[in-house]
């Protein structure tokens, strides 16, 4: 079974290629975008933007610290700098960089963490980014988005673009399914998009889980749950009001996402929730390990980020609503 | 393009101008009770060149002029000093100065990029600098503007691996409009360099990796100056100019005590720099 399959959605390129597609559309659009390089364009495919404007694209090499301060310089010139490469080697290793000279600085600089999460795979855990939202979480100006699907990724490098001040951005190496129809995204920093209504509870995901979630709600179905699904694109700032609203409407929630449970998206669900209308909550996401090189579905699988690892979660959260539990 | 807006061509008074700063910078961290006096009297007379030896060319009414020579101040703890010399240039008033690390003040402990109006870069990290200047010299590069980049480095800070990265990168984009300024002192926090982390052979370190390097006596304003003036031909490759300063130059008992290092002057110590800094 693929992924999104039981869904009924169409499948697509991997993410990282459509980040290229969208980096070069946007460098087309404006002129004062530029691309900064850590020597992995042809694996972020950033590379794309080199090959038509050389003269718009740097690689500084494997630096990652020097990488982000001449993304900062180039910023205060008012020109737009994407700052790309792995999203484990970027934060890691340039996380006081990127603090002091993008976040605290508050600048118009563009990070693109790719090879998010553990679907990179066969590389194993050195390269992965299973902590990189919970490290951009530690500045407080930074927004933070992570498209679902290759529409969202298309609209997401534009309203990063378009923003003005630091954003960052998570790309994968797997491809998602369609969530949207292509070009047809509503995409607002800020605003999360409910991508399938329903009453009885609400599977909140963001990344490869949303089309995960969608997968599980199909399922769910069957069983005469009606599961509503949310694409929670921006990670900061959060969607405060459809997160209470799914709360207040359906009355439990699920949190599903590829990356660290401690730090994660799914704590900043919980405390919205927490403060406005308590419901009770499960949480789909990476234990406190390092997962290994394996085939990226053999890892979701093993490490319970599948759909039917959502639908035993969203079960057991219905059951904890019906029966007034937590 | 217009010049700079103070221009004092003759060293007595550059002299005067650099005890003035001095001063400056004791009443600011006197009065704050915390901050970095010796590391920031160690480069007066480097900015004092910069700013009023016709070096830079700034507007300080329109701090962002795109066409503006950029100065980045990557050892941020030298911030008293950058503070009162863009007080004194005209970027804002002198009131300002006594508002150092107070509540609801722009007036940070160590730079915050765009703060304070003329506050090119957020440092106190240290080792970041040179790296903005780089993206600065490329950036100027694009929107085809000729400015220049000076950057003031530490030499504790040239132990961070981020300065040789940016060392190769400036030597590999050819940063000829690129000059970095090392205020080496020959201290760090906590003790003499060489015997901390030795940083020699130093010139010979930054000339492998593509630099001229020349040398200078750093309180030497004169010197400074001309230094700075002939970085100005050198093409194809960065400049950095090695001044050679004393810690807590100005003030004898703090010269021969590095543990003053992030320390303010008590009152009383105060008064006795005051003196030695006017008798000077």
């Amino acid at each position: 079974m693929q992924l999104g399959e039981i869904a009924g959605l169409k499948p697509s390129q991997p993410m990282r290629d459509i980040f290229g597609e969208a980096l070069l559309a946007v460098c087309q659009e404006n002129p004062k975008v530029v691309v900064l390089d850590g020597d992995l364009g042809n694996s972020t495919k950033a590379e794309r933007v080199r090959f038509t404007f050389p003269e718009r694209f740097f690689n500084i090499g494997i630096a990652e610290s020097n990488l982000v301060g001449i993304g900062a310089g180039l910023a205060a010139c008012d020109l737009i700098p994407w700052i790309t490469s792995f999203s484990s080697f970027l934060l890691c290793n340039a996380y006081d960089q990127i603090r002091l000279s993008i976040a605290m600085s508050n600048i118009n600089a563009k990070i693109l963490g790719s090879h998010g999460g553990i679907t990179l795979g066969k590389d194993g855990p050195t390269q992965m980014g299973i902590e990189d939202l919970a490290l951009m979480g530690g500045l407080p100006t930074m927004v933070m988005l992570v498209p679902s699907d290759p529409t969202s990724m298309h609209a997401a490098v534009r309203a990063a673009t378009e923003y003005i001040g630091p954003v960052f951005l998570r790309s994968s190496r797997v491809a998602m399914p369609f969530i949207y129809p292509a070009n047809d995204c509503p995409f607002e920093i800020g605003k999360a998009n409910i991508v399938r209504q329903g009453k009885d509870l609400t599977i909140i995901g963001n990344g490869i889980m949303v089309a995960a979630g969608l997968d599980a709600a199909a399922l769910l179905e069957k069983e005469g749950i009606q599961a509503r699904v949310i694409d929670l694109f921006t990670i900061r700032p959060l969607d405060r009001d459809t997160i209470v609203n799914a709360a207040r409407e359906t009355g439990a929630i699920v949190s599903a996402e590829e990356h660290l449970l401690h730090g994660g998206v799914g704590a900043n669900i919980a405390r919205i929730v927490a403060e406005n209308y308590p419901v009770p909550m499960r949480f789909i996401g990476l234990a406190d390990v390092y997962v290994e090189s394996a085939d990226p579905y053999d890892l979701l699988k093993k490490y319970h980020l599948t759909a039917q690892d959502i639908v035993l979660a969203a079960r057991d959260v219905y059951k904890a609503k019906i029966s007034g539990a937590s | 393009m217009t010049e700079s807006p103070i221009q004092i061509p003759d060293t007595e008074s550059l002299k005067r101008l650099a005890k003035d700063l001095r001063l400056d910078i004791l009443d600011m961290t006197t009065k704050a009770g915390s901050g970095h006096p010796s590391s920031s009297w160690s480069a007066v007379e480097i900015l004092t060149a910069l700013y009023f030896g016709g070096i830079l060319n700034y507007r300080p009414d329109e701090p962002w002029w795109r066409e503006r020579d950029r100065f980045i101040m990557s050892k941020g703890h030298a911030a008293p000093l950058l503070y009162a010399v863009l007080a004194r240039a005209g970027y804002f008033d002198r009131e300002e100065l006594w508002r150092l690390r107070e509540i609801d003040s722009p007036v940070q402990g160590h730079p915050i990029q765009g703060m304070m109006p003329g506050v090119e870069a957020t440092t106190g990290s240290l080792g970041q600098g040179l790296s903005v200047g780089i993206g600065h010299i490329l950036g100027g590069r694009l929107n085809n503007l000729d400015y220049r980049v000076y950057v003031l480095l530490g030499d504790g800070e040239c132990e961070a691996g981020q300065i040789w990265e940016a060392a190769m990168a400036a030597a590999h984009f050819k940063c000829d409009r690129l000059t970095a300024i090392l205020d080496y002192n020959k201290y760090q926090e906590t003790g003499p360099i060489s015997r901390e982390m030795a940083l020699e052979p130093l010139a010979e370190k930054w000339r492998s990796f593509g630099w001229q390097v020349d040398e200078v006596d750093g309180h030497d304003i004169g010197a400074l100056i001309e230094k700075l003036k002939s970085a100005r031909s050198v093409s194809n490759q960065p400049v950095i100019i090695i001044a050679h300063t004393i810690k807590g130059k100005g003030v004898s008992f703090v010269e021969t005590d590095f543990r003053f290092h992030g320390r303010a002057l008590t009152p009383e110590q105060a008064e006795k720099a005051r003196e030695e800094i006017l008798c000077s």
